[in-house]
Protein backbone atom coordinates (compact mmCIF):
# COMPACT_ATOMS: atom_id res chain seq x y z
CA UNK A 1 0.00 0.00 0.00
CA UNK A 2 2.41 2.58 0.78
CA UNK A 3 4.73 1.99 -2.08
CA UNK A 4 2.01 2.41 -4.15
CA UNK A 5 1.38 5.51 -2.00
CA UNK A 6 4.96 6.61 -3.20
CA UNK A 7 4.87 6.21 -6.44
CA UNK A 8 1.65 8.39 -6.53
CA UNK A 9 3.59 10.77 -5.39
CA UNK A 10 6.48 10.84 -7.65
CA UNK A 11 5.27 9.98 -10.80
CA UNK A 12 4.73 13.14 -12.32
CA UNK A 13 1.78 12.96 -15.01
CA UNK A 14 2.63 12.68 -18.44
CA UNK A 15 3.07 16.43 -18.96
CA UNK A 16 3.22 16.73 -22.94
CA UNK A 17 0.25 16.58 -23.43
CA UNK A 18 0.00 19.66 -21.78
CA UNK A 19 1.77 21.33 -23.78
CA UNK A 20 -0.41 20.93 -27.25
CA UNK A 21 -3.01 23.88 -26.65
CA UNK A 22 -1.45 26.04 -24.34
CA UNK A 23 -3.41 29.51 -25.22
CA UNK A 24 -3.18 32.69 -23.60
CA UNK A 25 -4.96 32.16 -20.02
CA UNK A 26 -2.80 28.57 -19.62
CA UNK A 27 0.22 30.66 -20.57
CA UNK A 28 -0.84 32.86 -17.67
CA UNK A 29 -0.63 29.90 -15.41
CA UNK A 30 2.59 28.13 -15.97
CA UNK A 31 4.15 31.15 -15.46
CA UNK A 32 2.01 31.69 -12.28
CA UNK A 33 2.52 28.50 -10.88
CA UNK A 34 6.66 29.05 -11.78
CA UNK A 35 6.51 32.15 -9.75
CA UNK A 36 4.30 30.56 -7.04
CA UNK A 37 6.71 27.82 -6.88
CA UNK A 38 10.02 29.80 -6.84
CA UNK A 39 8.70 31.74 -4.04
CA UNK A 40 7.92 28.79 -2.39
CA UNK A 41 11.22 27.38 -2.95
CA UNK A 42 13.09 30.73 -1.54
CA UNK A 43 11.02 30.51 1.40
CA UNK A 44 11.82 26.62 2.53
CA UNK A 45 15.26 27.31 1.13
CA UNK A 46 16.22 30.08 3.11
CA UNK A 47 17.05 28.46 6.46
CA UNK A 48 19.24 26.13 5.34
CA UNK A 49 21.11 28.72 2.83
CA UNK A 50 21.79 30.60 5.73
CA UNK A 51 23.09 27.89 7.56
CA UNK A 52 25.47 27.27 5.00
CA UNK A 53 26.87 31.08 3.72
CA UNK A 54 27.71 31.66 7.31
CA UNK A 55 29.32 28.15 8.35
CA UNK A 56 31.90 29.58 5.79
CA UNK A 57 32.52 33.11 6.68
CA UNK A 58 35.11 31.57 9.42
CA UNK A 59 34.83 32.08 13.29
CA UNK A 60 35.11 35.87 13.31
CA UNK A 61 33.63 36.90 10.08
CA UNK A 62 29.72 36.46 10.80
CA UNK A 63 27.58 39.31 11.57
CA UNK A 64 23.65 38.59 11.94
CA UNK A 65 23.55 41.70 9.94
CA UNK A 66 25.31 40.44 6.78
CA UNK A 67 23.65 36.97 6.86
CA UNK A 68 21.96 36.59 3.59
CA UNK A 69 25.29 37.70 1.90
CA UNK A 70 27.52 34.95 0.84
CA UNK A 71 30.90 35.67 1.88
CA UNK A 72 33.68 37.25 -0.19
CA UNK A 73 35.68 34.49 0.17
CA UNK A 74 35.36 31.08 1.75
CA UNK A 75 36.71 30.36 4.90
CA UNK A 76 36.40 26.74 6.74
CA UNK A 77 38.60 28.12 9.82
CA UNK A 78 35.22 27.78 12.29
CA UNK A 79 34.79 23.90 11.10
CA UNK A 80 37.84 22.33 12.52
CA UNK A 81 36.95 23.48 16.20
CA UNK A 82 33.08 22.46 15.51
CA UNK A 83 33.83 19.55 14.81
CA UNK A 84 36.28 18.46 17.57
CA UNK A 85 34.01 19.27 19.70
CA UNK A 86 31.13 17.50 18.17
CA UNK A 87 32.84 14.32 16.91
CA UNK A 88 32.43 12.81 19.87
CA UNK A 89 29.03 13.44 20.24
CA UNK A 90 27.96 12.64 17.27
CA UNK A 91 30.11 9.18 17.00
CA UNK A 92 28.08 8.28 20.19
CA UNK A 93 25.01 9.28 18.33
CA UNK A 94 25.54 7.11 15.53
CA UNK A 95 26.31 3.68 17.54
CA UNK A 96 22.87 4.47 19.58
CA UNK A 97 21.08 5.28 16.40
CA UNK A 98 22.08 2.20 14.68
CA UNK A 99 21.92 -0.32 17.23
CA UNK A 100 18.23 1.02 17.87
CA UNK A 101 17.12 0.79 14.29
CA UNK A 102 18.35 -2.21 13.59
CA UNK A 103 16.65 -3.77 17.06
CA UNK A 104 13.48 -2.04 16.20
CA UNK A 105 13.23 -3.24 12.28
CA UNK A 106 13.91 -6.64 13.24
CA UNK A 107 10.90 -6.74 16.14
CA UNK A 108 9.03 -4.67 13.73
CA UNK A 109 9.51 -7.27 10.56
CA UNK A 110 8.48 -10.62 12.88
CA UNK A 111 5.55 -8.08 14.06
CA UNK A 112 4.16 -6.86 10.96
CA UNK A 113 4.31 -10.92 9.95
CA UNK A 114 2.58 -11.98 12.27
CA UNK A 115 -0.03 -8.60 12.15
CA UNK A 116 -0.60 -9.47 8.11
CA UNK A 117 -0.52 -13.11 7.77
CA UNK A 118 -1.81 -14.53 10.96
CA UNK A 119 -5.40 -13.34 12.10
CA UNK A 120 -6.14 -14.63 15.53
CA UNK A 121 -8.71 -14.12 17.93
CA UNK A 122 -8.57 -10.10 19.16
CA UNK A 123 -5.50 -9.50 16.36
CA UNK A 124 -7.49 -6.35 15.36
CA UNK A 125 -7.45 -5.03 18.90
CA UNK A 126 -4.13 -6.30 19.38
CA UNK A 127 -3.09 -4.13 16.52
CA UNK A 128 -4.97 -0.96 17.22
CA UNK A 129 -3.33 -0.78 20.53
CA UNK A 130 0.08 -0.92 18.57
CA UNK A 131 -1.36 1.81 16.10
CA UNK A 132 -2.01 4.35 19.02
CA UNK A 133 1.82 3.67 20.37
CA UNK A 134 3.06 6.00 17.78
CA UNK A 135 1.04 8.67 19.05
CA UNK A 136 1.42 8.06 22.52
CA UNK A 137 4.07 11.24 23.51
CA UNK A 138 7.28 10.82 24.99
CA UNK A 139 6.41 12.79 28.38
CA UNK A 140 4.16 10.16 29.11
CA UNK A 141 6.49 7.48 29.78
CA UNK A 142 10.11 9.72 30.35
CA UNK A 143 9.46 9.73 34.10
CA UNK A 144 8.85 6.11 34.88
CA UNK A 145 11.61 5.16 31.95
CA UNK A 146 14.37 7.30 34.11
CA UNK A 147 13.36 5.37 37.55
CA UNK A 148 13.09 1.72 34.47
CA UNK A 149 16.23 2.58 33.76
CA UNK A 150 18.19 2.49 37.16
CA UNK A 151 16.37 -0.65 38.07
CA UNK A 152 17.74 -2.74 35.40
CA UNK A 153 21.51 -0.65 35.84
CA UNK A 154 21.36 0.63 32.35
CA UNK A 155 21.19 4.12 34.10
CA UNK A 156 24.15 6.48 32.98
CA UNK A 157 25.05 4.70 29.57
CA UNK A 158 24.05 4.92 26.26
CA UNK A 159 21.76 2.11 26.41
CA UNK A 160 19.15 4.23 27.86
CA UNK A 161 18.71 5.77 24.18
CA UNK A 162 19.18 2.43 22.40
CA UNK A 163 16.34 1.27 24.55
CA UNK A 164 14.05 4.21 24.52
CA UNK A 165 14.15 4.20 20.84
CA UNK A 166 13.72 0.47 20.48
CA UNK A 167 10.63 0.66 22.30
CA UNK A 168 9.16 4.20 20.59
CA UNK A 169 10.57 2.64 16.99
CA UNK A 170 8.44 -0.73 17.36
CA UNK A 171 4.41 0.55 16.52
CA UNK A 172 5.95 2.62 13.10
CA UNK A 173 8.21 -0.32 12.27
CA UNK A 174 5.24 -2.76 12.62
CA UNK A 175 2.96 -0.57 11.05
CA UNK A 176 5.34 -0.71 7.93
CA UNK A 177 6.08 -4.07 7.84
CA UNK A 178 2.62 -5.00 7.90
CA UNK A 179 1.30 -3.36 4.81
CA UNK A 180 4.46 -3.98 3.12
CA UNK A 181 3.72 -7.80 3.70
CA UNK A 182 0.00 -7.36 2.95
CA UNK A 183 1.35 -6.93 -0.57
CA UNK A 184 2.75 -10.60 -0.50
CA UNK A 185 -0.14 -13.02 -1.72
CA UNK A 186 -1.40 -15.18 0.55
CA UNK A 187 -1.21 -18.01 -1.43
CA UNK A 188 2.69 -18.25 -1.48
CA UNK A 189 2.44 -18.63 2.14
CA UNK A 190 -0.45 -21.43 1.84
CA UNK A 191 1.65 -23.05 -0.51
CA UNK A 192 4.98 -23.64 1.97
CA UNK A 193 2.45 -24.50 4.31
CA UNK A 194 1.37 -27.50 2.38
CA UNK A 195 4.85 -28.09 2.11
CA UNK A 196 5.42 -28.71 5.62
CA UNK A 197 6.99 -25.09 7.09
CA UNK A 198 5.92 -24.15 9.94
CA UNK A 199 5.80 -19.79 10.64
CA UNK A 200 9.01 -19.38 12.06
CA UNK A 201 10.45 -21.06 8.52
CA UNK A 202 8.25 -19.50 6.34
CA UNK A 203 9.46 -15.89 7.82
CA UNK A 204 13.05 -17.02 7.17
CA UNK A 205 13.05 -18.98 4.16
CA UNK A 206 10.54 -16.52 2.32
CA UNK A 207 9.66 -13.66 3.89
CA UNK A 208 12.63 -12.37 4.98
CA UNK A 209 14.71 -12.01 1.54
CA UNK A 210 11.69 -10.42 0.40
CA UNK A 211 11.90 -7.60 3.03
CA UNK A 212 14.97 -5.74 1.70
CA UNK A 213 13.07 -2.42 0.67
CA UNK A 214 11.47 -2.74 3.89
CA UNK A 215 14.07 -2.19 5.98
CA UNK A 216 15.56 0.21 4.09
CA UNK A 217 12.43 2.66 4.75
CA UNK A 218 12.42 1.28 8.53
CA UNK A 219 16.22 1.81 8.94
CA UNK A 220 15.72 5.31 7.25
CA UNK A 221 12.97 6.36 9.71
CA UNK A 222 14.50 5.16 12.86
CA UNK A 223 17.62 6.38 11.92
CA UNK A 224 16.42 10.09 11.05
CA UNK A 225 13.72 9.90 13.79
CA UNK A 226 16.74 8.89 16.53
CA UNK A 227 18.97 11.17 15.46
CA UNK A 228 17.02 14.29 15.05
CA UNK A 229 15.26 13.79 18.97
CA UNK A 230 15.88 15.55 21.77
CA UNK A 231 13.41 15.28 23.88
CA UNK A 232 14.88 11.77 24.75
CA UNK A 233 18.28 12.48 24.74
CA UNK A 234 18.30 15.40 27.36
CA UNK A 235 15.94 14.11 29.24
CA UNK A 236 17.12 10.52 29.63
CA UNK A 237 20.83 11.37 29.86
CA UNK A 238 20.20 14.17 32.51
CA UNK A 239 22.03 16.34 30.18
CA UNK A 240 25.26 14.69 31.24
CA UNK A 241 28.19 15.59 29.26
CA UNK A 242 29.51 12.13 29.29
CA UNK A 243 26.61 10.95 27.30
CA UNK A 244 26.16 13.95 25.04
CA UNK A 245 24.77 13.25 21.83
CA UNK A 246 24.51 14.96 18.47
CA UNK A 247 21.31 17.01 19.46
CA UNK A 248 22.01 18.07 23.02
CA UNK A 249 25.98 18.46 22.48
CA UNK A 250 24.58 21.06 19.52
CA UNK A 251 22.15 22.70 22.39
CA UNK A 252 25.00 23.59 24.22
CA UNK A 253 26.63 25.26 21.65
CA UNK A 254 24.24 27.13 20.47
CA UNK A 255 21.81 27.49 23.47
CA UNK A 256 21.29 30.68 24.48
CA UNK A 257 24.05 31.59 26.56
CA UNK A 258 26.90 30.80 24.43
CA UNK A 259 25.47 32.93 21.62
CA UNK A 260 28.92 34.88 20.69
CA UNK A 261 30.38 32.26 18.73
CA UNK A 262 28.16 33.08 15.60
CA UNK A 263 30.48 31.25 13.04
CA UNK A 264 30.58 28.23 15.25
CA UNK A 265 26.85 28.13 16.01
CA UNK A 266 26.10 27.92 12.30
CA UNK A 267 28.70 25.50 11.29
CA UNK A 268 27.90 23.08 14.50
CA UNK A 269 24.10 22.89 13.33
CA UNK A 270 25.30 22.20 9.78
CA UNK A 271 27.71 19.57 10.82
CA UNK A 272 24.99 18.13 12.70
CA UNK A 273 22.56 17.83 10.17
CA UNK A 274 24.33 16.42 7.30
CA UNK A 275 24.04 13.14 8.00
CA UNK A 276 20.31 13.31 7.80
CA UNK A 277 20.53 15.69 4.91
CA UNK A 278 22.80 13.08 2.94
CA UNK A 279 20.52 10.13 3.86
CA UNK A 280 17.65 12.62 2.29
CA UNK A 281 19.09 13.41 -0.32
CA UNK A 282 20.71 9.85 -1.90
CA UNK A 283 18.00 7.42 -0.16
CA UNK A 284 14.56 10.53 -0.24
CA UNK A 285 12.29 8.03 -1.82
CA UNK A 286 12.86 5.31 1.01
CA UNK A 287 12.19 8.77 3.78
CA UNK A 288 9.26 9.63 1.74
CA UNK A 289 7.53 6.40 1.52
CA UNK A 290 8.38 6.07 5.89
CA UNK A 291 6.73 9.37 6.17
CA UNK A 292 3.73 7.75 3.96
CA UNK A 293 3.70 5.09 5.54
CA UNK A 294 3.38 6.31 9.34
CA UNK A 295 -0.34 8.61 7.82
CA UNK A 296 -2.06 5.25 8.13
CA UNK A 297 -3.59 5.28 4.63
CA UNK A 298 -3.94 7.81 1.89
CA UNK B 1 6.97 -4.58 24.29
CA UNK B 2 2.84 -3.09 24.53
CA UNK B 3 2.24 -4.05 27.54
CA UNK B 4 5.55 -2.33 28.63
CA UNK B 5 4.84 1.02 27.32
CA UNK B 6 0.92 0.64 28.76
CA UNK B 7 2.58 -0.07 31.82
CA UNK B 8 4.52 3.10 31.82
CA UNK B 9 1.80 5.15 30.78
CA UNK B 10 -0.09 3.18 34.22
CA UNK B 11 2.64 4.20 36.47
CA UNK B 12 2.98 7.67 35.06
CA UNK B 13 -0.58 8.13 36.33
CA UNK B 14 0.08 6.65 39.70
CA UNK B 15 2.45 8.68 39.83
CA UNK B 16 0.83 11.85 38.57
CA UNK B 17 -1.60 10.68 41.94
CA UNK B 18 0.87 10.85 44.34
CA UNK B 19 2.78 13.35 47.05
CA UNK B 20 5.99 13.10 44.60
CA UNK B 21 6.10 16.70 44.54
CA UNK B 22 9.34 17.71 45.62
CA UNK B 23 13.45 16.08 45.26
CA UNK B 24 13.38 14.85 48.66
CA UNK B 25 9.83 13.54 48.64
CA UNK B 26 9.32 9.62 49.12
CA UNK B 27 5.84 9.93 49.83
CA UNK B 28 3.86 7.96 47.20
CA UNK B 29 0.97 7.59 48.68
CA UNK B 30 -2.23 8.64 47.10
CA UNK B 31 -3.09 12.21 46.56
CA UNK B 32 -6.06 11.82 44.62
CA UNK B 33 -6.50 13.86 41.64
CA UNK B 34 -5.06 17.12 43.66
CA UNK B 35 -2.13 17.49 41.59
CA UNK B 36 -4.99 18.26 38.42
CA UNK B 37 -7.01 20.27 40.73
CA UNK B 38 -3.85 22.42 41.45
CA UNK B 39 -2.81 22.73 37.59
CA UNK B 40 -6.14 24.19 36.66
CA UNK B 41 -5.50 26.63 39.46
CA UNK B 42 -2.17 27.30 38.47
CA UNK B 43 -1.61 30.10 36.14
CA UNK B 44 1.29 29.19 34.67
CA UNK B 45 -0.33 26.37 33.40
CA UNK B 46 -3.51 27.80 31.99
CA UNK B 47 -0.46 30.41 30.19
CA UNK B 48 1.16 27.16 28.48
CA UNK B 49 -2.39 25.93 27.65
CA UNK B 50 -3.49 29.08 25.66
CA UNK B 51 -0.40 29.44 24.30
CA UNK B 52 0.13 25.82 22.99
CA UNK B 53 -4.17 26.45 21.65
CA UNK B 54 -3.13 29.73 20.06
CA UNK B 55 0.27 27.72 18.54
CA UNK B 56 -2.03 24.90 17.66
CA UNK B 57 -4.78 27.00 15.58
CA UNK B 58 -2.20 28.77 13.72
CA UNK B 59 -0.31 25.48 13.07
CA UNK B 60 -2.80 23.44 11.85
CA UNK B 61 -4.30 26.17 9.21
CA UNK B 62 -0.83 27.24 7.81
CA UNK B 63 -0.12 24.24 7.70
CA UNK B 64 -2.78 22.66 5.82
CA UNK B 65 -3.03 25.72 3.90
CA UNK B 66 0.60 25.99 2.49
CA UNK B 67 0.74 22.08 1.94
CA UNK B 68 -2.29 22.12 0.30
CA UNK B 69 -0.86 25.23 -2.40
CA UNK B 70 2.28 23.23 -2.80
CA UNK B 71 0.49 20.35 -3.77
CA UNK B 72 -2.32 22.00 -6.06
CA UNK B 73 0.82 23.60 -8.08
CA UNK B 74 2.31 20.59 -8.52
CA UNK B 75 -0.16 18.00 -8.84
CA UNK B 76 -0.75 18.36 -12.50
CA UNK B 77 2.78 18.00 -13.18
CA UNK B 78 5.38 20.07 -14.20
CA UNK B 79 8.97 20.45 -15.53
CA UNK B 80 11.16 20.17 -12.67
CA UNK B 81 8.99 18.73 -9.98
CA UNK B 82 11.38 16.53 -8.23
CA UNK B 83 13.60 19.28 -7.63
CA UNK B 84 10.66 21.60 -6.00
CA UNK B 85 9.28 19.01 -3.99
CA UNK B 86 12.45 17.69 -2.30
CA UNK B 87 12.92 21.09 -1.48
CA UNK B 88 9.72 21.50 0.00
CA UNK B 89 10.49 18.21 2.31
CA UNK B 90 14.01 18.47 3.27
CA UNK B 91 12.79 20.12 6.61
CA UNK B 92 11.61 17.18 7.62
CA UNK B 93 14.81 15.60 7.68
CA UNK B 94 16.64 18.20 9.52
CA UNK B 95 16.82 18.73 13.74
CA UNK B 96 14.39 21.54 15.16
CA UNK B 97 17.61 22.24 17.05
CA UNK B 98 19.59 22.88 14.14
CA UNK B 99 17.40 24.38 12.34
CA UNK B 100 16.17 26.94 15.60
CA UNK B 101 20.31 28.52 15.18
CA UNK B 102 18.96 29.90 11.48
CA UNK B 103 14.84 30.49 12.88
CA UNK B 104 16.75 32.64 16.11
CA UNK B 105 18.42 34.70 13.47
CA UNK B 106 15.06 35.01 11.06
CA UNK B 107 12.57 36.20 13.44
CA UNK B 108 15.84 38.62 15.42
CA UNK B 109 12.97 41.39 16.75
CA UNK B 110 15.96 44.18 15.67
CA UNK B 111 14.14 46.94 14.35
CA UNK B 112 14.74 49.42 12.09
CA UNK B 113 18.19 50.14 11.46
CA UNK B 114 18.82 47.61 13.56
CA UNK B 115 16.97 45.53 11.79
CA UNK B 116 18.05 41.81 10.87
CA UNK B 117 16.66 38.90 9.40
CA UNK B 118 13.09 38.93 8.32
CA UNK B 119 12.33 42.38 9.87
CA UNK B 120 15.80 43.37 7.24
CA UNK B 121 13.39 41.67 4.29
CA UNK B 122 10.59 43.27 5.22
CA UNK B 123 12.34 46.96 5.00
CA UNK B 124 13.63 45.97 2.22
CA UNK B 125 10.69 45.09 0.59
CA UNK B 126 9.12 48.76 1.97
CA UNK B 127 6.60 46.63 3.81
CA UNK B 128 8.70 47.90 7.50
CA UNK B 129 5.73 48.60 9.22
CA UNK B 130 5.17 44.64 9.56
CA UNK B 131 8.00 44.54 11.86
CA UNK B 132 7.36 42.89 15.09
CA UNK B 133 9.25 41.20 17.83
CA UNK B 134 8.72 38.00 16.52
CA UNK B 135 8.42 34.98 18.92
CA UNK B 136 9.95 37.42 22.22
CA UNK B 137 6.84 39.60 21.63
CA UNK B 138 3.89 39.13 24.46
CA UNK B 139 0.75 39.13 22.32
CA UNK B 140 2.34 37.68 19.12
CA UNK B 141 4.96 34.95 20.40
CA UNK B 142 3.05 32.10 19.72
CA UNK B 143 1.79 32.95 16.28
CA UNK B 144 5.19 33.56 15.08
CA UNK B 145 6.40 30.42 16.99
CA UNK B 146 3.77 28.52 14.16
CA UNK B 147 5.93 29.89 11.55
CA UNK B 148 8.84 27.75 11.84
CA UNK B 149 6.52 24.46 12.40
CA UNK B 150 4.30 25.47 9.38
CA UNK B 151 7.71 25.43 7.57
CA UNK B 152 9.11 22.29 8.80
CA UNK B 153 5.78 20.35 7.95
CA UNK B 154 4.31 21.79 4.55
CA UNK B 155 6.28 19.45 2.60
CA UNK B 156 4.81 16.85 4.24
CA UNK B 157 1.36 17.53 4.31
CA UNK B 158 2.34 18.36 0.43
CA UNK B 159 3.21 14.67 -0.05
CA UNK B 160 -0.09 13.66 1.38
CA UNK B 161 -2.26 16.00 -0.61
CA UNK B 162 -0.32 14.69 -4.10
CA UNK B 163 -0.95 10.68 -3.22
CA UNK B 164 -4.44 11.94 -2.61
CA UNK B 165 -4.36 14.24 -5.94
CA UNK B 166 -3.04 11.00 -7.70
CA UNK B 167 -5.23 8.42 -6.67
CA UNK B 168 -8.36 10.11 -8.07
CA UNK B 169 -8.55 8.51 -11.76
CA UNK B 170 -8.24 11.08 -14.69
CA UNK B 171 -11.17 9.98 -16.33
CA UNK B 172 -12.98 11.91 -13.32
CA UNK B 173 -11.75 15.55 -14.57
CA UNK B 174 -11.78 14.31 -18.53
CA UNK B 175 -15.99 13.55 -17.71
CA UNK B 176 -16.50 16.49 -16.12
CA UNK B 177 -14.35 18.82 -18.09
CA UNK B 178 -16.31 16.99 -21.31
CA UNK B 179 -19.16 18.42 -19.34
CA UNK B 180 -18.47 21.76 -19.69
CA UNK B 181 -17.90 22.36 -15.94
CA UNK B 182 -14.83 25.01 -14.76
CA UNK B 183 -11.43 24.07 -13.29
CA UNK B 184 -12.95 26.04 -9.98
CA UNK B 185 -15.97 23.53 -10.03
CA UNK B 186 -13.75 20.40 -11.24
CA UNK B 187 -11.63 20.91 -7.75
CA UNK B 188 -14.82 22.56 -5.75
CA UNK B 189 -16.99 19.44 -6.94
CA UNK B 190 -15.20 16.75 -7.69
CA UNK B 191 -11.48 16.75 -6.56
CA UNK B 192 -11.56 17.87 -2.98
CA UNK B 193 -14.84 15.80 -1.84
CA UNK B 194 -12.05 12.69 -2.64
CA UNK B 195 -9.72 13.78 -0.53
CA UNK B 196 -11.81 14.24 2.84
CA UNK B 197 -9.90 11.28 3.99
CA UNK B 198 -6.68 13.31 3.16
CA UNK B 199 -7.60 16.04 5.04
CA UNK B 200 -8.51 13.92 8.25
CA UNK B 201 -5.64 11.94 8.44
CA UNK B 202 -3.10 15.51 7.84
CA UNK B 203 -5.50 17.20 10.90
CA UNK B 204 -5.12 14.72 13.00
CA UNK B 205 -0.97 14.12 12.78
CA UNK B 206 -0.61 17.46 13.05
CA UNK B 207 -2.36 17.95 15.62
CA UNK B 208 -1.04 15.19 17.29
CA UNK B 209 2.31 16.61 16.88
CA UNK B 210 1.26 19.86 18.24
CA UNK B 211 -0.01 18.97 21.27
CA UNK B 212 3.03 17.50 22.28
CA UNK B 213 5.95 20.07 20.35
CA UNK B 214 8.91 20.67 22.33
CA UNK B 215 12.19 20.45 20.57
CA UNK B 216 11.25 23.25 18.03
CA UNK B 217 10.26 25.79 20.85
CA UNK B 218 13.15 24.87 23.41
CA UNK B 219 15.54 25.21 20.03
CA UNK B 220 14.70 28.62 19.58
CA UNK B 221 13.44 30.18 22.96
CA UNK B 222 14.48 27.69 25.28
CA UNK B 223 12.00 28.14 28.35
CA UNK B 224 11.20 31.91 27.82
CA UNK B 225 7.88 32.67 29.37
CA UNK B 226 6.07 33.89 26.39
CA UNK B 227 6.60 31.15 24.17
CA UNK B 228 5.36 28.51 27.03
CA UNK B 229 3.81 25.63 25.99
CA UNK B 230 2.90 22.19 28.39
CA UNK B 231 5.76 20.33 27.32
CA UNK B 232 8.43 23.20 28.01
CA UNK B 233 6.49 23.87 31.20
CA UNK B 234 6.59 19.99 32.19
CA UNK B 235 10.19 19.92 31.61
CA UNK B 236 10.76 22.85 33.56
CA UNK B 237 8.25 21.38 36.47
CA UNK B 238 10.23 18.11 36.72
CA UNK B 239 14.05 19.21 35.73
CA UNK B 240 13.82 22.64 37.82
CA UNK B 241 11.56 22.15 40.69
CA UNK B 242 11.94 18.23 40.56
CA UNK B 243 7.85 18.36 41.21
CA UNK B 244 7.92 14.42 39.55
CA UNK B 245 3.62 14.22 40.38
CA UNK B 246 2.95 17.65 38.55
CA UNK B 247 4.99 16.83 35.96
CA UNK B 248 3.33 13.68 35.61
CA UNK B 249 0.07 14.98 36.18
CA UNK B 250 0.91 17.49 32.82
CA UNK B 251 2.17 14.14 30.83
CA UNK B 252 -1.12 12.66 31.45
CA UNK B 253 -3.12 15.57 30.04
CA UNK B 254 -1.32 16.15 27.28
CA UNK B 255 -2.07 11.81 26.53
CA UNK B 256 -5.71 12.49 27.28
CA UNK B 257 -6.07 15.27 24.83
CA UNK B 258 -4.24 13.11 22.07
CA UNK B 259 -5.65 10.08 23.26
CA UNK B 260 -9.59 11.71 22.70
CA UNK B 261 -9.10 12.41 19.27
CA UNK B 262 -6.52 9.62 18.01
CA UNK B 263 -8.42 6.93 19.46
CA UNK B 264 -11.92 7.35 17.51
CA UNK B 265 -9.81 8.34 14.40
CA UNK B 266 -8.04 4.67 14.61
CA UNK B 267 -11.27 3.00 15.36
CA UNK B 268 -12.93 4.59 12.21
CA UNK B 269 -9.52 3.84 9.88
CA UNK B 270 -10.10 0.05 10.82
CA UNK B 271 -13.70 -0.22 10.14
CA UNK B 272 -12.95 1.39 6.49
CA UNK B 273 -10.04 -1.07 6.11
CA UNK B 274 -12.07 -3.98 7.31
CA UNK B 275 -15.25 -2.51 5.01
CA UNK B 276 -12.19 -2.37 1.91
CA UNK B 277 -11.73 -6.48 2.41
Amino acid sequence: MSSDLVSRVTESKDISRNKKKLDGAGQFWLVFRYISLVILFVIAALPIYIMVVNSVKGITGVSQSAAFIPPSHLDFGAWGPTWNVLKVPMGRTLFFVLQSSIISAIIGSINGFVFSKWRFKGSTIIFTTFLFGMFIPYQAIMIPLTQFNQWAGISGTIYVLVFAHVIYGIPICTLIFRNYYAAIPNELIEAARVDGAGMTRIFRTIILPLSIPGFVVVLIWQFTSAWNDFLFAIFLTGGSPKLAVATTALNFITGSGNQVYYGNNMTASLIVSIPTLLVYMFLGRYFLRGLLSGSLKG
Amino acid sequence: MAIFVYGMIGWTLKISLSHLNSAWSTDNSFAGISNYTGLLQDTEFTHAFTNLLKFTVVFLIGTLLSGLIMSLLLEKGIKGEGFFRSTYLYPMAISFIAMGTSWRWLMDSAQDNRATGLNMILRNFHLGFLQNNWYTSESGSMYAMALPAIWQMSGYVMALFLAGFRGIPDDLREAARVDGASEFKIYRYILFPQLSPTFLTVLIILGHISMKVFDLIYGIASKSYVTKVLAIYMWQVIFDFQNYAKGSAIAMIILIIIAAVVIPYLRYVNKSEEANK
